[in-house]
């Protein structure tokens, strides 16, 4: 440990350079303390949401409270920026790559280039699709299975011992996008175990505020009771609240609301009583990836697939999480 | 044969032009009724009227007003791709002074965002018709800059989140209500009404389209087209800015990535549905107004029918071509050729049947 640290004394200004020869050993130049710092290249999709910048942001912060050197790059929604900005973290000889992938193929070749040059890649918040999982070492981000799965263990709860039949009209994500089909399935998954629960109409609401009141507008004068409404975001679920109180309905007592994300607005709505539940998809996950990154840089074994630390808030937390809310 | 009964109405009031859009409209609206019996049904809800008619006309108002400066600008040979970069900028300036302002609900700080929005939108539009009728690019090149550059000018604003306002008097104008009516029908109403009596009540419409006939023949006869050409983006960009207004202000929040995404190609689709001629030179304001109602109408359709989102694409899509291909006599008449076998002659009613076993 000394000789190292010894080592990072001498090198003085040039940090880069020698992080750059530490990381061919493959070893541990995790020590942050000792003068040269851990470089990580992050490469993001873009900033096409709120949720997108909040998890920008937290990588941002979280890097520099770890005293990690960061090297972000935005790839503005298209696979080959990706490519590129993971072939230049490559020719810079960064500690640890970590992405996002913007498509879940086409990513051996470039991740065999990482490889080879004994570089790590952790994939934060979206998985890809490759046969051969040894390009990557770890996977962190949201369960959106498991967020629709907890959507639907909510409501099962909520409608325990009643035999009525329960009405739910569901807005969707964008069509064809990962979260929209997972949490669409992972909510379908607990509720066809109870055959009271029918889901009478669904439609995507592409995310959107705007779209998801417009949607919900033509539900409530197309659907004759709804019970329910589980918005599979909360920006929709927010457009809703507002299609809905302008029939002349009481969100969140006349139809109930399940929405997934979190967002500080929601929670407004939360605690005004708007919405019943919200299932949170974290974007601050720039912690974890932090310590993933040292852990990594250490060559401490980590686990293939690290969920990100998520919670489901009812109305009576949500007036106490509000400020803390960052995003 | 559904639309019998508004053949003879919609023949008096719109000439021949108009009937097909308005025949489709019609179509459209009754096939609605088979599935939601109380499709037409408006009654009075906490004072303003409520239904579904009343939803295709609010949702649809912002579309008519983007469509209606798209169609000034179709008439003089143009496009304007901006439109829905316009949208969100507009917007989302408004959100952020709004946001801003000490008192977000005084009508002071309301008529200043406004006003932000539309002096903004008239320099956009400026930008567009000096790129296009003095320096000479190609209209779909020039708009076509503000559109990618717009769309990132509004995600600056509004530092890539969505701005939440709580503002009542903003709120009026794409989500209040006015004498029971959503103030966003009676806003794109009036502004239809007046781009209709401006363009045909005065000499406005007729230099237009001769600018869009021929834009050298018109110059040589002493019609300033640079002025007139630059006159119509600006025109185009006030009215999506009046769109992106009551974009923001029906959900109360400004959203610079969504707002208005690909508003663009609907008005173009909704002038097209209503007999403006691409080349330019030909342009029918109530056209346009009909065609954008029948793309929200169609929007409505698929969520009250319940059409999966997967397959909404596809629907859309041949209603659109079976739109299309009814409004092109040449096709009416090969059909009607058809229909009769050899006797080509008589047009009208062979080719209002075989039409329908068309467009059903």
């Amino acid at each position: 440990m000394s000789k190292r640290a010894a080592a990072a004394l001498v090198a003085g200004a040039m940090v880069t350079v020698l992080t750059a020869c530490g990381s061919g050993g493959g070893g541990g130049s995790a020590d942050k303390g000792a003068g040269h710092k851990l470089v990580v290249g992050f490469s993001q999709v873009g900033a096409e949401s709120g949720w997108r910048t909040a998890n920008t942001k937290s990588i941002q912060e979280s890097a520099k409270k770890a005293g990690i050197e960061l090297k972000f790059s935005d790839a503005q929604q298209k696979q080959e920026n990706q490519i590129k900005a993971i072939r230049s973290f490559i020719q810079q000889k960064v500690d640890v790559i970590a992405f996002s992938p913007v498509v879940e193929s086409g990513w051996d070749t470039v991740l065999k280039e990482a490889k080879d040059a004994k570089i790590p890649v952790i994939l934060t918040d979206r998985a890809v699709d490759s046969k051969d999982d040894s390009l990557y070492v770890s996977f962190l981000g949201s369960d959106f299975v498991e967020e629709g799965k907890k959507a639907g263990d909510w409501l099962v709860k909520e409608y325990q011992g009643k035999s009525d039949e329960v009405n739910i009209v569901e807005l969707q994500g964008t069509t064809g996008s990962a979260p929209a089909n997972d949490r669409k399935a992972g909510f379908g998954d607990v509720i066809k175990a109870d055959a009271k629960f029918k889901v009478v109409a669904s439609q995507t609401g592409d995310f959107t505020r705007a779209k998801g009141k417009e949607v919900m507008q033509a539900f409530l004068k197309a659907q004759p009771k709804i019970d329910v409404l589980y918005a599979h975001n909360d920006d929709m679920a927010l457009g809703a609240i507002q299609a809905i109180e302008e029939a002349g309905k009481k969100p969140g007592t006349d139809i109930r609301i399940i929405s997934v994300d979190g967002v500080k607005d929601a929670f407004t709505a939360m605690s005004q009583g708007k919405i019943n539940v919200d299932v949170e998809c974290n974007p601050l996950l720039g912690d974890q990836l932090m310590d993933l990154a040292k852990k990594v840089k250490a060559g401490e074994q980590v686990p293939k697939r690290i969920k990100t630390q998520e919670g489901v808030f009812t109305q009576d937390q949500a007036a106490a999480e509000l400020p803390t809310r960052q995003y | 044969m559904t639309t019998a009964p508004t053949t003879p109405g919609a023949r008096a009031v719109t000439r021949y032009r108009l009937f097909w859009p308005a025949a489709v409209l019609a179509v459209l609206l009754l096939a609605n009724l088979a599935f939601t019996p109380d499709f037409f049904a408006v009654h009075l809800k906490d004072g303003h009227l409520y239904g579904s008619t009343i939803d295709i006309l609010h949702f649809g108002a912002p579309l008519i007003l983007v469509s209606l400066g798209m169609t000034l600008v179709i008439a003089t040979g143009g496009i304007d791709l901006s439109v829905g970069s316009t949208v969100a900028i507009a917007g989302a300036l408004a959100c952020l002074h709004i946001s801003e302002a000490a008192d977000p609900a005084s009508l002071g700080t309301v008529l200043g965002a406004v006003g932000i929005a539309l002096g903004t939108a008239v320099l956009l539009g400026l930008a567009n018709g000096v790129l296009v009728a003095r320096v000479g690019v190609q209209p779909i090149i020039a708009t076509l800059i503000l559109m990618v550059a717009g769309r990132g000018v509004a995600q600056l604003i509004t530092d890539g989140q969505i701005i939440t306002i709580t503002s009542e008097p903003y709120k009026l104008i794409g989500g209040g209500y006015w004498l029971a009516m959503p103030f966003a029908i009676l806003l794109s109403g009036l502004v239809a009404l007046l781009t209709a009596l401006l363009t045909r009540s005065t000499a406005l419409g007729l230099l237009l389209e001769s600018v869009g006939g021929n834009p050298v023949a018109s110059r040589l006869v002493g019609i300033r087209a640079m002025r007139l050409v630059g006159l119509v983006y600006v025109f185009s960009a006030l009215c999506a800015a009046l769109a992106g207004l009551m974009v923001s202000s029906n959900v109360s929040a400004a959203d610079g990535n969504n707002a208005g995404l690909w508003i663009e190609l609907d008005a173009i689709l909704a002038v097209v549905i209503g007999g403006t001629s691409l080349n330019g030179g030909r342009f029918s304001i109530g056209g346009t107004v009909l065609g954008a109602l029948i793309i929200q109408t169609l929007s409505t359709t698929v969520y009250t029918i319940g059409i999966p989102p997967e397959t909404t694409l596809v629907f859309k899509a041949f209603v659109v071509i079976t739109v299309c291909l009814i409004q092109s006599p040449n096709f009416r008449a090969k059909l009607a050729r058809r229909g009769a076998g050899r006797r080509a002659g008589v047009r009208p009613s062979p080719a209002t049947t075989t039409n329908r076993e068309v467009g059903a």
